[in-house]
């Protein structure tokens, strides 16, 4: 059964986007709940964080696996909402394809036909890894002030923010499914917007503006609904265990109600929509996106009933001629190990247990104090030392250290682990880590050396 | 009196940056809460982290101010071995600052 469009008291047909997943990790349920009883014309999901797709990278480039590089949580997500989706008529965007949307697109196709849904259109995205490209150009990295070709460790990623363009592509050629890689989040939401209402990615920036506020507002999905808004005391929120994830019924003006299921936990107010649309936007007048710089500052938020929040006001100017590109490098190897200490002298204890543990791992491993990285967890540690800690009941030590290589690593959790039976009085529920580190810088590419490119393939 | 007696807060990271969100708690609150929080006190309250000054925007339609923190994130998610690298904790932090009692 394919449902038409909703539309609002005008008569003016709107477009629901609902929101899937707000981050790599996130839950499933909320999205199959949306499926099943949502009426969506398209689902998306933001599963990709500036770290994720460097990530995604590293390990594609060490496993034989052939779906290595993309979203570790994609096949289970699409097994769940595929047949509702399909049974509502409701396409599903995503950028789950992280290092390697064809991959995607294929597990994607191969999930279709095991749940019986034959002639699924898929569509892979690609063109964000720019790799050959940032060497070519050489720009300046961000967060060093020097050129990419100075930067002595090795560049595994470099993915650049596409817009909404190759979605509308590949909407247009009728895909079901549109799985890309690096595409920045609101540009998920305003691709379908621009590809059902005909709107023109080079024409009224407005319009983008509005658009953008509305992908911007859904993007994380359950921070819109009363997630990392709940304090109990001074912002309570209804059933938090059973957060239901926001929908848009959005406008051909770009204006949009937003909502949520009935009988979902959570809550959306004004007070929560305020939150998410300031969530990490550095400047509300002037938010960079690859199809718009858009203006928040003059949003309207209206409550619309409960639960519904109407929105409206955001304007735009013309986007920006280079496009923000995510650069990956491998900068070797950390290792961890915590301990706990309680009660009568627990801080002293804890700065014993890491004294000892940075003395030994420079002594034994040769790991120099300046690259070891020491926490009291309990003790003021989250506030990086910056409040008092008074009196702790208990502190947890946390040792971090970074190494040219895994077996070093080891080591530090190693030292932690070992004082068990060699360091301090009553330590306790000891445990170690390491891992690979990729570290994430930025920098600027020219938007004509970026060609998005859309295969779309039937299962 | 705390900058929590007075405002809700909403954090995010962009690299090495902290954004923090302050939302009047009450309707009307907006110009107490502005005159409350300057650029200067919160570069005080955060201290040696930061790498460069403190920015302040304010958006009066929604009832908040915004602040960039250069440099509090000690190299961001992926660059600093930090617990909590993102900083999600630290708009707490915020609103532990003291700020003046209007009325004594």
């Amino acid at each position: 059964m394919v449902t038409g469009p909703e539309v609002t008291p005008g008569g003016t047909p709107t477009l629901r986007l609902g929101a899937g997943a707000g981050y790599a990790g996130d839950r499933v349920d909320p999205a199959v709940d949306l499926a099943r009883r949502g009426r969506l014309d398209h689902l998306v999901f933001e599963c990709l964080g500036e770290r994720t797709i460097a990530a995604a990278h590293a390990r594609r480039a060490g496993s034989a696996d052939a779906t290595a590089g993309i979203d570790p949580l994609w096949a289970r997500r699409v097994r769940a909402v595929l047949a509702p989706c399909r049974a509502a008529g409701t396409r599903i965007v995503s950028n789950a394809g992280a290092a390697d949307p064809p991959a995607a697109a294929d597990v994607t196709r191969a999930v279709a036909r095991e749940l019986g849904l034959a002639g699924v259109r898929v569509a892979a995205v690609t063109g964000d890894d720019v790799l050959a490209a940032v060497r070519r150009a050489d720009p300046v990295v961000w967060e060093t002030g020097r050129k990419l070709s100075e930067h002595p460790e090795t560049l595994v990623a470099a993915n650049a923010y596409l817009g909404a363009e190759p979605i509308v592509t590949a909407l247009a050629e009728g895909a079901d499914v549109v799985v890309t890689g690096r595409v920045a989040d609101p540009a998920l939401y305003l691709g379908p917007l621009v590809h059902a209402f005909g709107w023109s990615l080079t024409g009224d920036p407005g319009l983008l503006g509005r658009g953008t506020a509305v992908g911007h507002l859904l993007e994380c999905a359950g921070q819109l609904t009363g997630g990392y808004f709940a304090d109990p005391v001074t912002k309570p929120v209804p059933r938090l265990a059973e957060l239901g994830f926001p929908y848009a019924d959005v406008a051909p003006d770009g204006s949009a109600v937003l909502g949520k299921l009935a009988g979902t936990g959570g809550l959306l107010d004004v007070a929560t929509a305020t939150e998410q649309l300031l969530y990490e936007v550095g400047d509300p007048s002037a938010y960079v996106t690859p199809d718009v710089v858009a203006d928040f500052s003059s949003v309207h938020l209206e409550q619309d009933g409960p639960d519904r929040v109407r929105v409206g006001g955001a304007s735009g100017s013309e986007r920006p001629g280079s496009l923000k590109v995510t650069l990956g490098f491998r900068e070797g190897w950390e290792g961890e190990g915590q301990i706990s200490y309680a009660g009568p002298r627990a801080l002293e204890r804890a700065r014993l247990a890491a004294d000892v543990v940075v003395s030994r791992l420079d002594r034994v491993h040769g790991i120099g104090a300046d690259d070891v990285h020491v926490e009291y967890v309990g003790a003021g540690a989250a506030f990086r030392g910056l409040a008092g800690p008074g009196e702790p009941l208990e502190v947890r030590v946390r040792v971090v250290a970074r190494t040219p290589d895994p077996e070093t690593a080891e080591a530090v959790g190693w030292e932690v682990e070992s004082l068990y039976t060699n360091g301090p009085a009553g330590g306790g529920g000891a445990r170690r880590g390491a891992r690979e580190v990729v570290a994430v810088r930025s920098c600027l590419l020219d938007r004509r050396d970026v060609r998005p490119e859309v295969s779309v393939r039937e299962a | 009196m705390l900058v929590d007696d007075i405002a809700h807060v909403r954090a995010g990271d962009k690299g090495d940056t902290l954004i923090l969100a302050l939302r009047a708690r009450e309707e009307g609150g907006f110009a107490r809460l502005r005159d409350a929080v300057t650029p200067e006190r919160v570069a005080r309250h955060f201290g040696d982290a930061l790498t460069g000054p403190v920015e302040l925007r304010e958006v009066p339609a929604l009832g908040a101010l915004v602040l960039v923190l250069p440099g509090a994130l000690g190299g961001g998610v992926t660059g600093s071995p930090t617990l909590d690298g993102h900083g999600k904790t630290l708009g707490y932090h915020l609103l532990a600052m003291p700020i003046d009692d209007p009325a004594g």
